[in-house]
């Protein structure tokens, strides 16, 4: 059963590789990963979806959590979360079934957004299941071509957020050049 | 404590400018570091140029992994964070083996790598290595400094990501231009780490559920760890065992965290542990494990281990909660602090709780007794050859659980875990996790360096010497008074046991043959060393090797065919021991 990873991190070279490491060392795939910058540009969220086996999961979630630049690694996959996905879809039709594609995509909720007499491209969100279906139906009119974003949730339940307070540093820096000079 | 005369920094509270090199010189001593194992390179000349007049002690070794297993010598036998230095591409992958060895065991040391100047990254440029990338997973975190203005925070955050929480190691990647740049230099006063989490404290809730669990137990046991030589948890350890009056085992990275001759304690427990402990482990109702991590060359067969007993699982690290064994009473925190309240809980409820089970826990202590009576673990000893497991008990002899023993990896490892005292923390220093052979002689310089007051051995195979016998020179640059013994059975002893035990007896590439003559070999290096082969010699070359005021390298030609036991098979219970050699066969 594929789990759903929300991570808050530090917008910081290398986080990424951290965090995708704690996966790629045990073998496991990502089906999907999505990073951009929070409010707060130190900050990204990151949403991961991967298939590690139900007894790991937590010592997953934990292990990425140790990392330094994590602030919060948190498993949404049985909590109470929104869960959304973009697909941009690009179908070539012949202008016969134009008014069927349009009417189609109204059905799925999905937005034009180009127009030509190729086709069109389309804009369509919704949780994956949706989307499977909106790219089933437009490749039954012809040759479609399609980008999806991957997963995007957020929490419905307020978590708490624990960062550590600035850390003075350090003891020897109050200290004179004698006492520092008496340790050496 | 070193010799320097006069360390100074430069002490200002005002803005000075300084060069990239000297800013880091200037952060190192801000970190109370007086010594630096490395080896120059190219992109680190800047750096070595400001050390050349600078007070830092630099200890040159003779290869960069040496320079990483000195600095855990000197981390594990002080608890200080040491610090290696290495330069880019070769220089830093050399330090890869010594990074994951303090990874695996915990242990705060600081790897400074230069880097190829910033422009030229990513250009394949000579002796360029994706140092930043490579270190990712073998270290605690890492840094790549990009700018000279990042340095002193980067320094500071390195020291002390490295040394709170759980220690380990942590990597800073300086490009040759940082190093060259110069900057205003002004002290860091507080460094921030908004996703870094240490929880130290332990639920007090937890911690009183604890105590009651604790004095309701019939056979409790005692399972310390690592985590006690790291939280510096020794004392509390020894007032807990004493209060609860409760049989304790030490793993092999926890020997010295309770002294071997105290009368609670049994012995390591394990792959190599003994029957009383291993038996201790398996009929106890209630484990309290204190900074371990359930490891499978101590539990064997997971779904075998200990499975009457509760287990009360204290760590720093909420990720090993749970990791191998499910703990049916968490504590997250610091062992020190947690044991703190711990007893202060059991000394509170001791008056209405300690009757209860009385006499359980006296025949619990009575079984434990019998188990050692039955199959005590002593070392065999012969009166034609030198037994290894002989050696280490003239060792013991000398050192009487004071000094310093470090060790390679495999057999002699086990026998001197067995048979060799340790009766305070930091003196037993082993490559527990990783078990990285050529450990051995480099972590005995780093510990001799920290503690030139101690006696130092340094116990090896003579597979592993062979890893390391560059260092001699370094020994001999500093004449480190290093007691060198070779436990030589012209095998790599470990591979040849489970080549006869578990694949025929087909010894495959396991034997080692044209070992050099030691003697010859000392002397080259300019000290004194010797083989001996007789028993009768034993005793005397090794007080020979210790009155000696320089180093010693004594080659002792033991019994080639000698096992370790007790001896769990992997994959089997540890209940499920062989306790030795079905009969001494006769050639």
């Amino acid at each position: 059963m594929l789990q759903l990873i929300s991570l808050l991190v530090e917008n910081k070279p290398g986080a990424l590789m951290r965090i995708t490491g704690v996966l790629s060392a045990r073998g496991y795939n990502i089906e999907s990963l999505t990073v951009a910058r929070t409010i707060d540009p130190t900050l990204s969220r990151m949403t991961i979806v991967v298939d590690i086996e139900p007894q790991l999961r937590s010592q997953v979630i934990k292990q990425m959590n140790k990392l330094v630049n994590v602030l919060q690694a948190s498993d949404l996959t049985d909590s109470p979360a929104v869960k959304r996905e973009m697909a941009l879809l690009r179908v070539r039709a012949p202008l016969a079934s134009r008014t069927a594609i349009l009417k189609e995509a109204e059905i799925f909720g999905a937005r034009v957004v180009d127009s030509s007499t190729e086709g069109f491209a389309l804009e369509a969100t919704g949780d994956s299941e949706k989307l499977d279906e909106f790219i089933d139906v437009m490749r039954s009119y012809g040759e479609i071509e399609v980008t999806r974003s991957g997963a995007i949730a957020v929490s419905l339940e307020a978590k708490k957020l624990r960062l550590a307070p600035p850390i003075p540093r350090n003891a020897a820096l109050d200290e004179s050049d004698e006492k520092l000079e008496t340790r050496l | 404590m070193s010799t320097n005369p006069a360390h100074r920094t430069s002490g200002v509270a005002e803005s000075k400018l300084m060069s990239g090199s000297q800013i880091l010189l200037e952060c190192l001593v801000r970190e109370n570091v007086d010594c630096i194992f490395g080896y120059p390179g190219g992109v680190t000349l800047p750096l070595y140029d400001a050390l050349y007049d600078h007070p830092m002690r630099h200890i040159l070794v003779r290869h960069e992994q040496n320079a990483a297993f000195a600095a855990e010598g000197f981390a594990r036998s002080t608890g200080r964070v040491g610090v290696c230095c290495a330069t880019s591409g070769p220089g830093a992958t050399n330090l890869v083996t010594g990074l994951v060895d303090a990874m695996m065991d915990s242990i705060p040391i600081v790897a400074i790598t230069g880097q190829v100047t910033s422009k030229l990254i990513g250009s394949d440029a000579f002796q360029e290595a994706d140092t930043f990338g490579i270190t990712r997973s073998c270290t605690k975190h890492n840094f790549l400094v990009k700018t000279v203005a990042e340095l002193p925070q980067a320094i500071h955050e390195a020291f002390y990501i490295a040394s709170s929480g759980r220690p380990g190691p942590v990597l800073v990647d300086i490009p040759k231009d940082v190093f060259q740049a110069q900057a205003h230099y002004t002290p860091v006063s507080s460094i921030h780490l908004p996703g870094y989490k240490v929880f130290t404290e332990g639920h007090t809730g937890q911690i009183r559920r604890a105590a009651q669990v604790i004095w309701e137990s019939r056979r409790p046991l005692v399972y310390a760890g690592g985590g006690i030589i790291a939280a510096g948890a020794s004392e509390e350890l020894r007032e807990l065992v004493e209060l609860i009056d409760a049989p304790a085992v030490t793993t092999l990275m926890g020997l010295g965290g309770l002294a071997s001759d105290h009368p609670n304690y049994i012995s390591m427990p394990g792959m190599h542990g003994s029957y009383a402990a291993n038996m201790g482990m398996t009929h106890a109702d209630l484990l309290i494990a204190l900074g371990v991590r359930f490891d499978d060359r101590v539990t064997g067969r997971l779904a075998a281990f200990a499975p009457h007993a509760k287990v009360i699982h204290v760590d720093i690290d909420p990720a090993e909660i749970g990791k191998n064994r499910a703990a049916d009473l968490p504590i997250v925190g610091d062992v020190k602090r947690v044991l703190e309240k711990l007893i202060k809980v059991l000394q509170e409820t001791a008056p209405g709780s300690r009757e209860q089970n009385l006499e359980a826990r006296a025949d619990w202590r009575k079984q434990i007794r019998d188990w050692k009576a039955e199959h005590p673990l002593t070392p065999e000893v012969s009166t034609t050859e030198i037994k290894p497991q002989h050696v280490m008990r003239e060792i013991d002899r000398l050192s009487g659980g004071r000094a310093i023993v470090t060790s390679d990896v495999g057999q002699h490892q086990m026998w001197a875990a067995q048979f060799i005292r340790f009766n305070s923390p930091r003196l037993w220093l082993n490559s527990g996790g990783l078990g990285s052979m050529g450990f051995g002689l480099p972590s005995a310089i780093g510990a001799q360096f920290a503690r030139p007051d101690k006696l130092v051995f340094a116990v090896v195979g003579d597979g592993g010497f062979q890893m390391s016998i560059p260092e001699l020179a370094t020994i001999v640059n500093h004449a480190l008074p290093i007691k060198i013994v070779i436990l030589n059975n012209g095998y790599l002893g470990m591979i040849r046991q489970w080549q006869e035990l578990f694949y025929n007896n087909r010894l495959s590439q396991a034997e080692l043959t044209s070992f050099p003559d030691a003697e010859k070999l000392a002397a080259a290096y300019g000290f004194k060393g010797r083989t001996i082969e007789g028993v009768h010699q034993l005793a005397p070359a090794l007080e020979e090797a210790v009155r000696e005021p320089g180093p010693y390298l004594l080659n002792v030609r033991v019994s080639p065919f000698e096992n370790v036991y007790p001896m769990v098979p992997a994959g089997g219970a540890i209940n499920e021991m062989v306790l030795g050699a079905p009969q001494p066969v006769e050639a």
